[in-house]
């Protein structure tokens, strides 16, 4: 990189090439006042407050849109400068009538005694009602400039405060820098915000209600303005005397957030800025969805049945009720469920309790549900399961192909990358079933009936071999198996495969062009692609496509499965997973055992336990008769989930560690009070494999504890005080990077900023952003032959529909956290089933109709909604809705390679439910 | 929409393909053809060139030559700038709605006339003036405001 040298205000600045004034200015710790300028945002000079004087030149440039040159001499703060500043600001504040009691009144130090007292009044005209007193650009701006009256009238515009549902917009307030609409622009690629221009000088910011309009309630705009004018209402109270920055609690993006914090409670949440996966930007369950972490509803004591009832118990009474019925069912008789939403360190644990103390493999947790196929398809085809590029590569790409990914609602902020490469010149391709966010900006949309995604990939496949565009290079170097994929296509005609997929094999041309040519090409993928009974293939066929245009291991391309669970990843790092220890070491290897052996002090069992879905048919069977779950909710989130709540019904003993009455736990023996991601420190690991820190925000509440504390405590008293005892959680840590050879060089200190990728080795080593660089985990990739097999239930004359599953923005999973956050739940609080409108004529079915959604294996009722996001013949719905529990619908037929269950794919039938 | 429209509406848009600042003059030669800009419309003028629905609707609703509700066949605007009003341009308004049964800013029922305020049509020396469709009529009088309505009856 370039460096220049110049002096501002005399001083010496080294900043890059290509950095303005400002910038440069910034970076040396130089203030100037700047209303309109953002970081995030490209300059437009236009509050003209950053005006500098450049040595040589006769007029005053504006420093956010001047580059910084090599030997400029520039000057900030001269009588001349200050004076033009104080004319503009005096000019802007008549021009908005902004208040101005709040930035000159001569007792304005008296009352700041006052001031928590006064604010709680409703409305700001100022003074030190305004929630932004104190930390208010404008009021800098007055200050530097020392600006003390202004010499026109102005008059309070009197705009109603609009009410929002987590924040209020008082354009009273507004100085119309234009920061949140260019935000919501160029940042957030959604345009909702723009000027209302206005006759009488009255401007304001539309539209009048965010809730009619496209608003995604992320909260950019509000991070933005530099005055009171959009303020969270969490923080219109209270300002935030400690920050603590740690991650985001819901889906695998990991965000990284500064959580401030007022009398032991949650006031503010910001993205961290810098070097982090999101760069400041959240989305509406992480910027506002973290109420969930001081519900009234939150679990404060060990819960036991006593009469059918759970009644509240001791932790002692709990604990040793536990130990006396597990030690009784030690051996395969046991299994686990550990947690996609607890961290390493407590997977860790979990899996070693299981392992160590109950001497079984039976554990598993809900990867199992998404990315199962991921693990064995990627570790099949190149050694390692695990998403290959990182997050910031996307926005460097030259095409992306997201399938089975409705990423701006599952993941948002990768959809900022998405968008990002857009604007940057990438090509989008976008195939789904479903109309989503990303298809206004796709180059081409492969509308696939859901289940079809091999001969898709396949049609992809064969043009580009038809067509000369492999890299003929990277196969011969770099794979194996070519030749018999190669033969495998022959037979293979695209006007078959738009047959069986319902796309225009035109299209697929076009794609397949694209993606082989435009390169580096990414290919992201989620639950689209992985929960079907034909899981696996899908991602073999991904990775077909990738290895044979050598989109792998370099910059930008790649196969990137994203991860919905905030820990997923981590969880099936450390090993929760039936077949392999923590670092993916497999149980029936020898000598990873021995290893784990030696450290551990026993034998350990080696063969491997049962998984997910299997572990309910065996408790079914009587094989298993105790069960611990920690952190999931099985009876909502898995399928064919009336026959899982029976399976719980039955186990002899049930232990549930939650931070809520979930639904399972309701049918639990034994209820542990847990804490949520706030109350405990540990790690995270994202979906692009950085290993992140979690620190503690709030004390628990009532008697709950940390997780990593009650699986020691269970540990300690089953006899294994020596493996169980540790002071806090970079201990387990330490041991975790002792026996995991990826994490081999992570350890506490050097994660405290930023996180690292694994693998990780050794103590000296960088992280690992883009896998697979110089050659596969397993050496050689491998091509695999593909064909197709139709999903397990398809549509007949019965159950006509295809139904199939997904999340929304504004709810997560089983609904457990973001159920209990009030303006989440104005946002949606029913299940609604999407339908095509030409579906809904032929049926009779309105908008806002009750439908009775049935299937094979059971049947719920939910308001009909009426889109062209579903094409004809398909419905979708949700899981988040315990009282429309849509899984009781869905096809528990399994990928008989990963074991995941068909969620993405069943038949049912739709019929009108209030009956006239 | 309907799908005779929107090959006109596509042609239209081909004309500003790969220019800047275009949106103004695109909406007003849309309105040319079609008499005004319906919703649906300036959804497919975002899909089809990138630019926010919001910034549309805000060029759209700003200027008060593009009409974003229904007008009539026939337009007509009468100044009621200073010059005019001095010289009766109130009468004339006052008129010429009487006579078409709207107030001002409203279209007839049968979407034959809209009659607009304008504060100014930049010909002072001619007022009170009225166009109808486009046309000038200067030193407008009560008589000569009804002539030019039942010619176009």
């Amino acid at each position: 990189m370039d460096e220049i040298a110049l002096t501002i205000d005399g001083l010496e600045v080294r900043t890059r090439k290509g950095a303005t004034v400002l910038q440069a200015a910034r970076e040396a710790g130089i203030y100037i006042p700047a209303l309109c300028d953002h970081p995030d945002l490209s300059p437009i000079g236009s509050c003209k407050l950053c005006i500098v004087e450049v040595e040589g030149q006769k007029a005053y440039p504006t420093a956010c849109t001047t580059m910084a040159e090599d030997g400029m001499a520039v000057r900030t703060r001269t009588e001349e400068l200050q004076e033009m500043r104080r004319h503009t600001l005096e000019m802007l504040l008549a021009l908005t009538n902004h208040p101005t009691s709040c930035l000159f009144c001569d007792r304005k130090d008296e009352c700041g005694d006052l001031r928590e007292c006064m604010r709680k009044f409703p409305m700001a005209v100022g003074c030190r009602y305004c929630p932004n007193d104190g930390e208010c650009e404008l009021q800098a701006a007055v200050e530097y400039t020392a600006l003390d009256r202004i010499r026109y009238e102005t008059s309070y515009r009197n705009h109603p405060v609009l009410r929002e549902p987590f924040f209020d917009r008082d354009y009273n307030l507004c100085i119309l820098c234009s920061r949140c609409v260019r935000t919501c622009r160029e940042v957030r690629g959604e345009a909702v915000l723009d000027f209302d221009i206005d006759y009488h000088r009255q401007h304001s910011i539309g539209p009048v209600s965010l809730l009619d309009s496209d608003c995604k309630f992320c909260g950019a705009c509000v991070d933005v303005c530099p005055t009171g004018a959009l303020r969270a209402r969490s923080e219109r109270w209270e300002r935030p005397e400690d920050f603590v920055t740690t991650v985001c609690p819901f889906c695998g993006v990991g965000c990284v957030m500064d959580i401030g914090v007022a009398s032991g409670h949650i006031v503010r949440v910001r993205g961290t800025r810098g070097d982090t996966p999101n760069n400041g930007q959240l989305c509406v369950k992480g910027r506002f969805g973290l109420d969930f972490v001081e519900s009234r509803e939150r679990l404060k004591t060990p819960l036991i049945r006593k009469g059918g009832e759970l009644v509240a118990a001791g932790w002692d009474e709990a604990l040793s009720l536990i130990v006396d019925r597990f030690s009784r069912s030690k051996g395969d008789r046991f299994a686990l469920l550990s947690s996609a939403k607890c961290t390493n360190e407590e997977n860790y644990l979990a899996q070693k309790l299981c392992r160590l103390v109950m001497e079984t493999n039976n554990v598993d947790h809900c990867a199992r549900l998404c990315h199962a196929s991921t693990v064995a398809a990627l570790a099949a085809a190149f050694g390692s399961g695990a998403m290959t590029n990182s997050i910031d590569e996307l926005a460097g790409a030259g095409c992306i192909l997201i399938i089975g990914s409705n990423t701006p609602e599952q993941h948002p902020v990768i959809a900022l990358k998405i968008k990002e490469a857009k604007r940057r010149g990438a090509k989008i391709i976008v195939a789904n079933p479903r109309q989503i966010g990303l298809c206004s900006i796709a180059d081409v949309w492969l509308r696939q009936t859901p289940g079809t995604d091999v001969p898709l990939i396949l049609g992809l496949c064969k043009v580009i071999l038809d067509e000369g565009l492999i890299d003929e290079q990277f196969i011969r170097e770099r794979c194996e198996g070519f030749d018999p994929f190669r033969d495998s296509l022959a037979d293979l005609s695209l006007d078959e495969v738009g047959e069986i997929t319902g796309v225009e094999p035109e299209l697929i041309r076009d794609a397949a062009r694209i993606y082989a040519q435009k390169g580096p090409s990414s290919i992201v993928y989620s639950m689209g692609i992985t929960q079907h009974s034909h899981g696996t293939e899908n991602i073999l066929a991904l990775a077909n496509l990738a290895m044979m245009t050598g989109n792998l291991g370099k910059p930008s391309s790649g196969i990137n499965p994203l991860r919905g669970q905030n820990n997923v990843q981590g969880a099936c790092d450390m090993g929760a997973l039936p077949n392999v220890f923590p670092g993916y070491q497999p149980v029936v290897g020898d000598e990873q055992r021995k290893k784990f052996e030696e450290r551990w002090k026993k034998g350990l069992p080696n063969k491997p336990g049962l998984t997910l879905m299997e572990i309910f048919s065996a408790i079914e069977e009587g094989e298993v008769d105790c069960m611990y779950i920690i952190g999931e909710n099985p009876v909502i989130s898995d399928p064919d989930a009336a026959h899982v709540a029976e399976a719980l019904e039955k186990v002899g003993f049930l232990v549930v560690q939650e931070i809520f009455l979930s639904e399972t736990a309701a049918l639990a023996d034994v209820v542990l009070p847990a804490t949520s991601f706030a109350e405990k420190d540990g790690t995270f690991t994202n979906t692009e494999r950085r290993v992140q820190r979690v620190r503690k925000v709030l004390e628990p509440p009532g008697d709950a504890r940390p997780d990593w504390m009650i699986i020691s405590e269970i540990g300690r008293r089953m006899g294994r005080p020596d493996q169980f005892t540790y002071s806090d959680p970079s201990k387990i840590m330490e041991e975790i990077s002792s026996l995991t050879p990826s994490y081999g060089g992570i350890s506490y200190d050097r994660i405290d900023e930023g996180g690292l990728q694994w693998p990780c080795p050794t103590p000296d080593h960088p992280g690992t952003g883009i896998l697979h660089r110089d050659g596969f985990t397993r050496g050689k990739g491998i091509f695999s032959v593909l064909t197709y097999r139709p999903s397990a239930e398809l549509p007949d004359e019965e159950y006509p529909f295809i139904l199939t599953t997904g999340r929304i923005l504004c709810h997560f999973h089983t609904g457990t956290m973001t159920r209990k956050v009030s303006g989440l739940n104005l946002l949606r609080d029913e299940e609604l089933v999407e339908i095509n409108p030409a579906d809904g004529i032929a049926l009779g079915i309105e908008d806002g109709d009750l439908v009775e959604v049935s299937s094979r294996r059971g049947k719920v009722t939910a308001r009909a909604m009426l889109t062209e996001r579903s094409s004809p013949g398909v419905a979708f719905m949700t899981f988040h809705f315990a009282e429309t529990p849509t899984n009781v619908l869905t096809n528990p037929a399994l990928d008989p390679v990963a074991k995941i269950p068909e969620l993405k794919v069943c038949a049912v039938k739709l019929s009108r439910a209030d009956g006239d | 929409m309907d799908a005779v429209d929107l090959v006109k509406v596509d042609e239209i848009i081909e004309r500003y393909r790969g220019q800047e600042g275009f949106l103004i003059q695109l909406l007003l030669d849309l309105q040319g053809e079609l008499n005004w800009i319906p919703r649906d419309l300036i959804d497919y003028l975002s899909e089809r060139s990138g630019v926010p629905r919001s910034q549309i609707y805000r060029i759209a609703s700003f200027y008060k030559a593009i009409n974003l509700s229904p007008v009539g066949r026939h337009m007509i605007h009468v100044c009621m700038g200073t010059a005019c009003q001095v010289r009766g341009a109130q009468k004339v308004l006052d008129y010429t709605a009487s006579k078409l049964s709207i107030k001002p800013e409203e279209t007839t029922p049968d979407q034959a006339f809209t009659l607009r305020k304008v504060n100014c049509l930049g010909c002072c020396s001619m007022g009170p003036v009225m166009t109808v469709d486009g046309e000038y009529h200067g030193g407008v009088t009560l008589e000569a405001a009804e002539k030019a309505l039942k010619d176009l009856r």
